[in-house]
C-alpha cells in the first residue's frame, strides 16, 4: 500500500502515517440479542467496492476520521471528521462505533 | 589496446589509475567502467554460468545480462559494465572454483549436462529427506551468484529520501530528455532519472534536475516511484510520470549462442563508441539491417567476414562453435565462417515493465512481433520507443536448429531442451513453465529471455503469442541492494529519565515494547527481600499516564470501563480494567480522581499509545466534553515499597503520611524532597507502598535522594524480575502476561469490578452473556508439590489430556515454594484442587490456591 490519504486536518499524506481500523460497524442502540451481538463484534461486510472505514492519523494530528475508499483500487473518495452523537438519535452513518483495538 | 578517440568517447585519457582484479593490477582511464577496463586489458571471460559453469563474456554492456557480474569491494553480483572503475577497487570473480579461466566446476558442463535437466533437484534429491541439508549445501556452493560475508556489517550508510516532483521522467535517452525539456519549458518542476547509459548526465545546464546514475526500481500505487541512486533510495511522489525506458535488444536462440564473443549489436557498439575498444578481430553479423552494424565494426578496424540478414524465411540453421568456450566459427545453413566475434540482434522489445507495474495492459503486436503497452493509467505516459510504435520490425525464428546447447535463459542456464521437457511434462501455461524452468527468474529478470522464451513457447506449442500472454512484471525493475531497501540502521528505544542511573548501578536491561527497563540489579532474590523487609524502589516511569479532564469526565470513563467512577471521591484511586465490546481484557491500570472533573489514568507500560487511541476513538463518536492528554513522557514515576517506606517518605515530605491521614488507595499531591509529586498509595507488590509521579526532569535527583536518604533503612532498587515475584506472591495479574486476547474480566476473577447495573459500558453486553453462559476457564494460583518451577506457557494436564496453561511461574524464597498462575477448567477452580503440570516431558503435581500466597488479608499493603 502506498496511496495517499487526505487527512481532514493535514491534507494528503502517505498512508503509512495512518492507522487503519477497519470498516465501520454499527453498535447496537440497546441490549442486542446474542446473534446481533455476535454479528456486531465478529462479522464484517468485507466489500469489494466502496467501503466506509476508520482511520487514525498517528504520525500527524492524532485525529480519528472516516474515509470512503474503493477497496479494489484504493481510491479514496472522501474523508471527514465524524459528527459526535452522544445524545441525539444518531444518523445511520454516525452510529458507527469503533469496536476493535487500534493496534 | 585502445582505438584512437572515437566520437562520443567517455574517457579522460589524462587520468589513469590501477585497480585489482583477482589480485593483479589492471589499468583504467577515468570514465572507464570496470568491464571496459578489463576488456581493454585483454580479458574476455568475465563470469561462469549459474549451473554449467560455462565461460561467459560481455554480451549487452548495458546492465541487463548476468555475464559481467563480479564481486567489487566485497559487494557480490555487481554489473561490471555499469560500475565506474575506481582507483584501488578490489574486484574478484564469483561462482568459480579455481579461476575464471580454469574453473574446476566447469566439469558440470562436460558430464552433467544430460543429468542435470530442468527441475532435476526437485526429483532426484527428494530422498532420503535427511540428506537434503547435504544436497543443499552442495547446490548452494555449486550454483551461485557470488558470496556475501555472513559476518559482515553494514558497509554503507543507506538513506531514504521522500521527494515530490511535478513531472518525473524515467529514462535519459533522447525521448526522455525531450519530454523533460518540454515539461520544463511549460514551467513544471521536472526530475529526470537516468541510468547512466543515456546522454542526460552530460547535458550542460539543463533546465531540469538530473539524477544520474539512478534507476527507477518500481512504480507503486498513488504515483509512488522508488528510485535507487547509489546509497540513497528516493521515494518520489509525482503528479505526472513519463516513462521513457526505451527498448532492450533481444538475443537470437541458436546452439552456441552463449559463447564468449557472441555479442548483442548494442554491446559491441558501446565498446567502440564509449570506450574506444575493438570488440573483435573478425566478425560475423546476424541481424536485420546488419550492414549499418557492420559499418560501425569496420570503422573500429574489425574485419567483417559476413553479414547475414535475419528474415522470415532464412536462415534456418545457425550453429556457433567454440574453442575453450570462445566462439571460433559459425555455420549458417551449412556455410561455415571463421570468426572471433559474432554480433547478433533479434530485434528490440520495449522495456515496458514499469508501465505494466503502473497498470498498463501488455498486448502482443503481431505486426511488429513484440509486446507493447496499452491503456496507460491516468498520470502515466510513455515516450519514445518504449511505446513500441517505432523502430525496425524483426521477426526471427523462435529458435534456430542445430546441434549443441541453445540457451533460452543465460541467467539460469535454461536451454531449449529444458523448455521442451517442461512442456512434455505438462507445464503448458507460461506462468507455470516460468516457475518450473526458472526462465526469466534470474538476474536479468526477463530482459533478455522474456520475449525469446514466449516466442519459443508459442513455437513449440503452436499457440499464438497473443493468446499466450506474458508473465507479470513486478518490482524491482532494476537490481537493488537489500541494504538500500532496509535504509539506515536504527532500533528505536525509549529510555526513562532515570535510565543512566540504572546503567551506573550495573542493571541488566530488557525490552518491554519500545521501552528499556531494568530486569534486575544482579540479585533479584535480594531485591525481593528488601521490599519485604525494608524498602525497595523501582522505576515505573514507563507506565502510561493520561490526564482525563472536562465536565463529562465521569460519564466518559464510566462508558469505557466496567467500573463505576461517579462514586469515586476526590483524592481516591481505583483499579480498573479496560475491555472491548467482545468482553475481552485490553489493558489495566489505576484511575485516581484529582478533582471533580479531573482523573489521572495509568495504563500498562506497552499500552499507553493503544489506550490513548482507544479513548479518542470512542470519543470521536460519543463527543463527550473531555480532554485526554498523554503525560507518559512528561512524568517520571517511582514506586517506593516496603515496611519502612513510610519512614523514608516522612524524611522527605511534610505531608502527614500516617495510616489515618494517608490510607490505602489515597491520591495526594505533595512536595517530596522539594519535587512536586502526585502520590498514589497502591500496592502492586503487596507491601506498604507509594507510587510517586513527578516531572521527568527531576528523575535522577529524586531517585538519588530516595536511595541516599534511605540507605540506613536498607533501601535498594529493584527490577522487573523482583516485581514479578512479588506480585505473583499476591496473585496480581499482568495484562498480556496472564491474559491474552481471549481473556475476559469475569473468568480472570475480577467480577467485583464489573457494574452490570450501569446503563451501558464497552463490553457490557458480551460480559452479560458470558455471565449467563458461565466460565469456560478460570485464572487461578497454584503451588507445586516438589518445588519445580514450570515453564511459562507450560501445559496443565487433567486425566492425561491438556486442559489449561501456566501463564506465570516463579520460585518464591519467602514462601519456599514454586508458585504461579494458570488457566484451568472451571471445575478445578477450587481451593486445593489437584493439577498436573508438564515439566520437561514429565508430569509434576500441584495444588490450586485461590487466595494470595502472601498476606491474603492485605494487611501489609494497607498498613
Amino acid at each position: 500500500m502506498s496511496f495517499l490519504l487526505p487527512c481532514p486536518n493535514c491534507g494528503p499524506r502517505d498512508v503509512n502515517e495512518f492507522v487503519f481500523a477497519g470498516e465501520i460497524s454499527v453498535r447496537p442502540q440497546g441490549p442486542p440479542s446474542l446473534r446481533e451481538l455476535g454479528s456486531y463484534v465478529y462479522f464484517r461486510r468485507n466489500v469489494a467496492g466502496i467501503q466506509r472505514e476508520w482511520w487514525f492519523h498517528r504520525f500527524g494530528c492524532e485525529s480519528w476520521f472516516q474515509a470512503e475508499r474503493d477497496t479494489r483500487t484504493n481510491e479514496v473518495l472522501t474523508t471527514e471528521l465524524v459528527a459526535p452523537s452522544k445524545n441525539a438519535p444518531p444518523a445511520p452513518q454516525a452510529a458507527a462505533t469503533p469496536d476493535t483495538p487500534a493496534t | 589496446m585502445r582505438l584512437p578517440p572515437q566520437q562520443g568517447e567517455r574517457l579522460n585519457r589524462d587520468r589513469q589509475f590501477p585497480f585489482l582484479f583477482d589480485g593483479k593490477p589492471v589499468h583504467a582511464f577515468d570514465g572507464d567502467t570496470v568491464a571496459s577496463a578489463l576488456f581493454a586489458s585483454g580479458r574476455r571471460v568475465f563470469s561462469r554460468s549459474f549451473k554449467y559453469h560455462r565461460p561467459r563474456g560481455l554480451l549487452c554492456c548495458s546492465g541487463h545480462c548476468p555475464n559481467c557480474l563480479l564481486q567489487i569491494d566485497g559487494v557480490p553480483s555487481v554489473r561490471a559494465c555499469m560500475e565506474p572503475a575506481r582507483e584501488g577497487a578490489v574486484v574478484k570473480a564469483q561462482n568459480v572454483l579455481g579461476s575464471l579461466d580454469r574453473d574446476l566446476m566447469s566439469v558440470v558442463d562436460k558430464v552433467g549436462g544430460p543429468f542435470l535437466p530442468v527441475g532435476f533437484y526437485y526429483r532426484t534429491m527428494m530422498r532420503p529427506r535427511r540428506a537434503w541439508p547435504i544436497y543443499e549445501r552442495f547446490l548452494r556452493s555449486a550454483a551461485g551468484l557470488g558470496r556475501i560475508d555472513k559476518h559482515g556489517r553494514r558497509t554503507h550508510r543507506f538513506d531514504t529520501e521522500h521527494r515530490r516532483a511535478e513531472v518525473l521522467v524515467i529514462g535519459g535517452g533522447a525521448s526522455g530528455i525531450a519530454a523533460a525539456q518540454e515539461a520544463a519549458d511549460a514551467g513544471r518542476q521536472v526530475v529526470l532519472v537516468d541510468d547512466g547509459l543515456g546522454e542526460a548526465a552530460h547535458i550542460a545546464s539543463a533546465p531540469f534536475e538530473v539524477l544520474s546514475p539512478a534507476r527507477a526500481i518500481g512504480i507503486y500505487e498513488g504515483g509512488l516511484v522508488a528510485v535507487a541512486a547509489g546509497s540513497v533510495l528516493y521515494r518520489f511522489r509525482a503528479e505526472r510520470i513519463v516513462v521513457a525506458t526505451g527498448t532492450i535488444e533481444q538475443p537470437l536462440l541458436f546452439p552456441g549462442n552463449d559463447l564468449v564473443g557472441v555479442m548483442l549489436s548494442g554491446g559491441a557498439r558501446r565498446l567502440i563508441e564509449q570506450w574506444s575498444l575493438r570488440p573483435g578481430e573478425r566478425a560475423v553479423v546476424l541481424a536485420t539491417g546488419g550492414e549499418t552494424i557492420a559499418d560501425d565494426l569496420r570503422r573500429a578496424g574489425t574485419d567483417v567476414a559476413r553479414v547475414f540478414e535475419i528474415g522470415d524465411q532464412a536462415p534456418e540453421e545457425i550453429v556457433a562453435r567454440g574453442r575453450k568456450g570462445r566462439v571460433s566459427s559459425v555455420a549458417i545453413d551449412g556455410e561455415k565462417v571463421e570468426c572471433d566475434l559474432l554480433v547478433m540482434s533479434g530485434g528490440r522489445q520495449p522495456a515496458y515493465s514499469l508501465l505494466s507495474q503502473a497498470g498498463a495492459k501488455i498486448e502482443y503486436d503481431a505486426g511488429r512481433g513484440i509486446f507493447v503497452p496499452r491503456g496507460l493509467p491516468a498520470g502515466v505516459e510513455a515516450a519514445g520507443s518504449v511505446t513500441g510504435e517505432r523502430g525496425q520490425v524483426v521477426q526471427p525464428a523462435p529458435a534456430y536448429s542445430g546441434k549443441g546447447k541453445c540457451f533460452v535463459c543465460i541467467c539460469e542456464d535454461v536451454t531449449r531442451k529444458d523448455v521442451k521437457r517442461a512442456l512434455a511434462e505438462g507445464f503448458d501455461s507460461i506462468e507455470l513453465a516460468k516457475r518450473y524452468t526458472a526462465v526469466t527468474m534470474g538476474p536479468c529478470q526477463g530482459r533478455l529471455c522474456h520475449l525469446p522464451s514466449i516466442r519459443l513457447f508459442a513455437g513449440e506449442t503452436g499457440m499464438g503469442l497473443g493468446a499466450l500472454g506474458t508473465t507479470t512484471a513486478r518490482p524491482p525493475w532494476a537490481p537493488v541492494s537489500l541494504g538500500l531497501l532496509a535504509g539506515r540502521g536504527h532500533e528505536p528505544a525509549r529510555r526513562t529519565s532515570i535510565h543512566h542511573r540504572h546503567e551506573e548501578l550495573g542493571a541488566r536491561m530488557m525490552w518491554t515494547g519500545d521501552w528499556r527497563r531494568v530486569h534486575s540489579y544482579g540479585d533479584p532474590a535480594a531485591e525481593v527481600r528488601a521490599v519485604h523487609e525494608a524498602v525497595g524502589v523501582i522505576d515505573v516511569s514507563t507506565l502510561g499516564k493520561l490526564l482525563v479532564s472536562g465536565p463529562d469526565a465521569v460519564p466518559f470513563l464510566e462508558r469505557l470501563y466496567p467500573n463505576r467512577f461517579a462514586d469515586l471521591r476526590v483524592g481516591r484511586v481505583r483499579y480498573g480494567v479496560l475491555g472491548t465490546d467482545a468482553g475481552r481484557i485490553m489493558d489495566d491500570g489505576t484511575i485516581g480522581r484529582l478533582a471533580e472533573e479531573e482523573f489521572y489514568v495509568t495504563t500498562t507500560s506497552t499500552g499507553a499509545g493503544v489506550v490513548l487511541e482507544w479513548f479518542r476513538w470512542w470519543n470521536a463518536v460519543w463527543g463527550f466534553d473531555v480532554e485526554v492528554v498523554n503525560l507518559t513522557g512528561a512524568l517520571a514515576a517511582v514506586n517506593v515499597a516496603g515496611p519502612h517506606a513510610r519512614e523514608l517518605l516522612g524524611r522527605l515530605t511534610t505531608l502527614d503520611c500516617s495510616v489515618e491521614a494517608f490510607t490505602y488507595l489515597d491520591a495526594k499531591r505533595a512536595h517530596v524532597a522539594g519535587v512536586p509529586c502526585l502520590l498514589l498509595r497502591i500496592g502492586f507488590v503487596g507491601e506498604l507502598g507509594y507510587e510517586l509521579h513527578f516531572p521527568s526532569s527531576y528523575g535522577e535527583y529524586l531517585w538519588d535522594t530516595l536511595l541516599d536518604r534511605g540507605a540506613d533503612l536498607g533501601t535498594r532498587p529493584f527490577g522487573l524480575e523482583a516485581q514479578r515475584i512479588l506480585r505473583l506472591e499476591k496473585q496480581h495479574l499482568i495484562v498480556g502476561q496472564d491474559t491474552d486476547s481471549e481473556s475476559n474480566t469475569l473468568d480472570a476473577n475480577m467480577a467485583w469490578l464489573v457494574k452490570f447495573d450501569k446503563d451501558d459500558f464497552v463490553g457490557k453486553w458480551a460480559l452479560e452473556h458470558m455471565q449467563e453462559r458461565g466460565a469456560r476457564e478460570r485464572l487461578v494460583g497454584f503451588e507445586m508439590d516438589d518445588g519445580v518451577v514450570p515453564l511459562e506457557g507450560g501445559q496443565v494436564v487433567v486425566d492425561g489430556r491438556p486442559a489449561g496453561r501456566v501463564t506465570s511461574a516463579r520460585w518464591s524464597e519467602l514462601l519456599g515454594k514454586a508458585i504461579g498462575l494458570a488457566w484451568v477448567p472451571p471445575d478445578l477452580a477450587e481451593e486445593g484442587s489437584r493439577l498436573e503440570i508438564r515439566v520437561d516431558g514429565g508430569l509434576e503435581q500441584a495444588s490450586v490456591r485461590l487466595r494470595a500466597f502472601h498476606d491474603p488479608e492485605g494487611a501489609r499493603q494497607r498498613s
